[in-house]
């Protein structure tokens, strides 16, 4: 939707943003489209869509049945004749009904077919913990989309960056997944550039830069990240990265701050056993093994199902056990 | 983009007999679905249809007493567990109200500890009618997987939120049942909208194919969160859905308790005597929002929920009791005020309820707990140094 006056004062939420970033594209490309539950009327669950059947009409923003195989799958039909969808799946615990799509025919066409028929579709997912919601509705599956070739996936912890890697998302010639992190979603407003902009998918941010330890995460365990900086003394220098894409990842960068401190710690909210803080840290460790100067540390979800709301915040990794595990890596 | 046009450019006739054939199919498959409706809104009783196969009374009047005082009961609680909500005290709340009948009705027909009930989350009031602890319900909605603890005996699954998932679990434990000739029957609820999931589908199929006791339940609230039914699927029943699995197929007046009861009581019947699964779809209406976290005021009109106020199952059954001098103001006042003290009582209990600790995270994964879980469980971290303050020392000695 056109920008309210509180936004162009105080700024954009995530929401805002992703919504501003499906708005402009439709206007700019009319063979993108926008379909889901509850997407087109009722502007999403999270009013992510909020406004856009309004401006673009049923036929673009379209109410599905409620099927995530049949979302998907579909999405796929769809893009393979020439449109752009943008499925959205209404949380990730839904993702199972349209695993299959996903992983064998989404991610598989390019190749299957040797590349004469690709599906450029960008499936939106809101991901992960924090906003006590029900049972199934606040995991991190992300690492099952990562683990099976063919996807990228795609997670921004802010406005910004949430608008230009959506437009890089939905322009990208392949299936993107487009993990949004729930408890981001309203909890800041930033300014966001109005143009049309991209950030390359595959490029990490350094969100902020230091010497002593690196700190890679990315969604909204950025800002439990930041949070924990603030705990530690201010001559301990951190170094803290947004992947902001995890598949392709920006493996250089990870890399060069690796190089540069010698002590990582990596923080996700996903499960701990095979997450991709384990990818990383075998990447690290295989690339940058004389300059390490302390075992890569990995704080993640236990190796649990997330429970239900009332201990959600006891499961993800909080600022105060990031700050003792950066502390831990320094003091080693 | 118009499929339309191009068939139409077919010879009119032509045009003319494939529409001709294609609507005579669709009212076959419609007309095949009977309708059940026994108590109509005005409380007036069908006589001849509220009779068992044998000619006893469907229902006597001293059971429709006790299952309207459940509904007060439900209905309470759902007015108690959306206060709650919205002062902060529960995470999110589905109400029941007005699909009450549909619960109990079905629910009464099925034999407690004996049959199985497979639910989703709109069914409370069968739940409570089968043993389920009140108080365990709203533990769940609390964010506690306490809440989804099932007593002893109590034959029935915990709430099923991925939607449509749970109707296969049903067709399973309805085929253990023919499997091991108990004389047990499954009742599996859901919603219009599953019913577009593939797991209804398959559901309905291996439960035909392998002929089990299985009794399939859609509430048809006319609703999926914003989606209304006739944009959720293109026939013009959830019924005849079941025509093509060869289930047996009927559809009620979902607020009307007898109706839901003989349709439901006549199918478990047939299911005990090996005569195979039946598709109950139940019309009804969602009176609230989908969730505590919805306003259905953004995608339906007011219009809408105001005519399908009067078809409210209460109201009609409470006439039905006030016609044979069962009922009155007084006892309907005195009904609310012990259903409100129950639920109240009820409520404390649940929210004093002393808080999970992390250990419960833990200890349920797996019958026996693995040694590197049991090292996250015990130093509640994931990262080396902290779970191994060992490894940290080692450090130090080396230096
Ligand atoms: C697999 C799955 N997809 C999506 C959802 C989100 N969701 C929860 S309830 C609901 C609508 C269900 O509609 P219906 O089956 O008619 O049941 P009702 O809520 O009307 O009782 C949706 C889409 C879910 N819980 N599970
Ligand atoms: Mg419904």
């Amino acid at each position: 939707m056109p920008r309210t006056p509180q936004m162009i004062e105080k700024g954009l939420t995530l929401v805002d943003a992703i919504n501003e970033a499906l708005y402009q594209e439709m206007e700019r490309d009319d063979r993108v489209m926008c379909l889901g539950e509850d997407v087109g009327l009722n502007g999403g669950v999270f009013r992510v869509t909020e406004g856009l059947q309004n401006r673009f009409g049923p036929d673009r923003v379209v109410d599905t049945p409620l099927s995530e195989s049949g979302i998907m799958g579909s999405s796929i039909g769809l893009a393979l004749a020439g449109m752009r969808p943008i499925p959205e799946i209404q949380f990730e615990g839904f993702m199972g009904p349209a695993y299959d799509q996903l992983v064998n025919h989404a991610a598989r066409f390019r190749n299957r077919t040797r590349g004469s028929h690709t599906v450029p579709l960008t499936v939106r997912v809101p991901w992960g913990g924090g906003i006590h919601a029900p049972e199934f509705h606040s995991d991190s599956p992300e690492v099952m989309y990562i683990h099976n070739p063919g996807m990228k996936v795609v997670c921004p912890s802010t406005p910004s960056d949430a608008k230009g890697l959506l437009l890089a998302a939905i322009r990208d010639p392949d299936p993107v997944i487009f993990f949004e992190p729930k408890r981001v979603y309203r909890s800041f407003r930033e300014q966001v550039d109005e143009g049309d902009y991209t950030i390359p998918i595959g490029k990490a941010k350094t969100v902020s830069e230091g010497t002593d330890v690196t700190v890679i995460t990315w969604g909204s365990m950025v800002f439990e990240c930041l949070a924990a900086m603030d705990q530690l003394p201010d001559d301990l220098s951190v170094e803290l990265i947004d992947l902001r894409t995890l598949n392709p990842l920006d493996t250089d960068a990870i890399c060069a701050s690796a190089e540069k401190t010698g002590r990582v710690v990596i923080v996700q909210e996903a499960p701990k056993t095979c997450g991709l803080a384990s990818e990383l840290t075998t990447i690290i460790v295989e690339r940058c093994f004389l300059n390490l100067q302390a075992p890569v540390q990995r704080v993640c979800g236990f190796d649990t199902i997330m429970p239900y709301a009332k201990l959600e915040l006891q499961y993800l990794p909080d600022a105060k056990k990031i700050a003792e595990a950066i502390g831990a890596v320094a003091a080693y | 983009m118009d499929q339309g046009a191009n068939v139409r450019r077919m010879p009119y006739t032509a045009w003319n007999a494939f529409v001709e054939i294609f609507m005579a199919i669709r009212t076959a498959y419609t007309a095949n679905i009977e309708h059940i409706s026994i108590l109509d809104e005005n409380g007036v009783l069908d006589e001849k249809l509220a009779k068992t196969a044998s000619g006893e009374p469907l229902l006597t009047p001293e059971q429709v007493l006790f299952l309207y005082e459940r509904m007060v009961e439900c209905r309470q609680l759902d007015e108690v567990a959306f206060k709650l909500q919205r002062s902060g005290r529960l995470f999110t709340y589905p109400q029941n109200k007005g699909q009450e009948a549909c619960a109990l009705g079905s629910g009464f027909a099925m034999r407690k500890g004996q049959d199985w009930l497979v639910p989703c989350y709109r069914e409370n009031a069968a739940l409570f009618l089968h043993g389920m602890p009140m108080g365990h319900v709203l533990l769940f909605w609390a964010g506690d997987e306490r809440g989804s603890i099932i007593p002893e005996g109590v034959k029935i699954t915990p709430i099923a939120i991925p939607i449509g998932t749970q109707m296969l679990h049903a067709a399973g434990i309805a085929w253990a049942q023919k499997v091991r000739k108990n004389d047990s029957v499954v009742i599996t609820y859901f919603g219009d909208g599953a019913t577009s999931e593939g797991d209804f589908h398959e559901a309905m199929n291996f439960a035909t194919v392998f002929n089990v006791p299985a009794i399939f339940f859609c509430q048809n609230n006319q609703w999926a969160i914003s989606v209304p039914r006739e944009q959720q699927m293109n026939s013009e029943t959830v019924a005849q859905k079941g025509l093509a699995y060869g289930a047996q197929c009927v559809q009620v007046d979902g607020n009307d308790i007898f109706a839901v009861y003989k349709a439901t009581l006549e199918a478990r019947e047939r299911a005990r005597q090996g005569g195979g699964v039946t598709l109950i779809e139940a019309i009804t209406y969602r009176l609230g929002d989908h969730t505590t976290a919805d306003d259905a005021r953004r995608y339906r009109s007011a219009d809408e929920v105001e005519s399908w106020k009067n078809k409210d199952p209460m109201i009609r059954t409470r006439k039905y009791l006030e016609a044979r001098g069962l009922w009155d103001e007084a006892k309907q006042k005195s009904a609310e005020e012990r259903a409100e003290a129950m639920i109240k009582k009820i409520a404390d209990d649940a929210l004093n309820f002393a808080p999970p600790t992390t250990d419960e995270m833990f200890n349920y994964l797996y019958a026996e707990i693995p040694e590197e879980l049991r090292r996250q469980r015990d130093t509640l971290r994931t990262n080396s140094l902290s779970m191994n303050p060992e490894q940290a020392r080692l450090s130090e000695s080396r230096r």
